[in-house]
């Protein structure tokens, strides 16, 4: 029976600037090669990577450049999960209007988390006891490997909870 | 993000190239528009073909823009958008608000 490596992991803590989002998302696209995920899923990951820190930036620390942002990369041979954490006061992810929604489509805000929905297989929110948010997304290889089972679903899954 | 203007009859089409992503291309974007609506031109065209990637920040400014054009009693269209920000216009239902035209010369003429 094949055994599975275990998952490596990198932090990095950067200052509330979007400077500083580009180099989170090649980080994710890169890490998706190390994981062995296809092109197109890291582009994907990289995407919603890119939303969950812009709104750690802007919605989580409000701009403040005295906050940082935390990222956390565990990358395994088959999947990647990155958890984005902010310093802000938190939300309840349930009360994001749904931006497809006929009534929304006209708004010029609030597509981050439904993108980050769309482009990862499993998304979560945990309101941190520290006061502020993670985001937790999850990608998945899709190629199935030999003796393992088969790939899992991609869901659109958006949870919230409490610690 | 960088942005060239160019006029075709009473048509200003933008051309955008680059990233048009949050706090970059989003705000370029916005002041090219504004600039265009405040000297009263009524017919845009954002060729969208030189962009290279957009986030949801650039999704919102689009929008934002485009609602800005009705306010002031203008059309803006889009023309040409590449795979993966059509991608994300279609994804985000926004393909039903635009007028989205593959060829400019399509584009011109429906103003």
């Amino acid at each position: 029976m094949r055994k599975k490596s275990p998952a490596r992991e990198i932090r990095v803590q950067i200052d509330s600037r979007y400077e500083f989002i580009d180099l989170i998302q090649r980080m994710a696209e890169d890490l998706c090669r190390v994981a062995g995920l296809a092109r197109s899923a890291a582009l994907n990951l990289g995407l919603a990577v890119r939303e969950a820190v812009a709104n750690a930036i802007k919605h989580g620390n409000r701009l403040d450049h005295s906050k940082r942002v935390i990222v956390i990369f565990k990358v395994a041979s088959d999947r990647i999960v990155v958890a984005v954490r902010d310093q802000g006061k938190g939300f309840d992810p349930q009360r994001v209007k749904n931006p497809v929604a006929p009534e929304n489509v006209y708004q010029n805000h609030g597509r981050g988390i439904f993108f980050m929905n769309a482009f990862v297989d499993d998304v979560t929110f945990t309101r941190l006891r520290s006061g502020g948010t993670e985001v937790r997304m999850e990608k998945r290889s899709r190629e199935r490997r030999p003796g393992g089972a088969s790939p899992a679903r991609a869901s659109m899954r958006q949870g919230g909870k409490a610690q | 993000m960088k942005t060239k203007v160019r006029m075709v009859g009473k048509v200003a089409v933008v051309e955008l190239s680059g990233k048009i992503t949050i706090g970059e291309g989003d705000v370029v974007l916005r002041d090219e528009v504004n600039k265009l609506l405040e000297s009263d031109q009524k017919a845009i065209l954002l060729n969208l073909n030189g962009v290279t990637y957009m986030d949801s920040a650039g999704i919102g400014e689009l929008v934002a823009c485009y609602k800005r054009a009705a306010e002031a009693g203008a059309k803006l269209k889009l023309l040409n958008p590449s795979g993966r920000v059509s991608d994300l216009l279609s994804l985000t239902k926004l393909q039903q608000v635009f007028d989205i035209y593959n060829e400019e010369k399509d584009a011109l003429v429906s103003f």
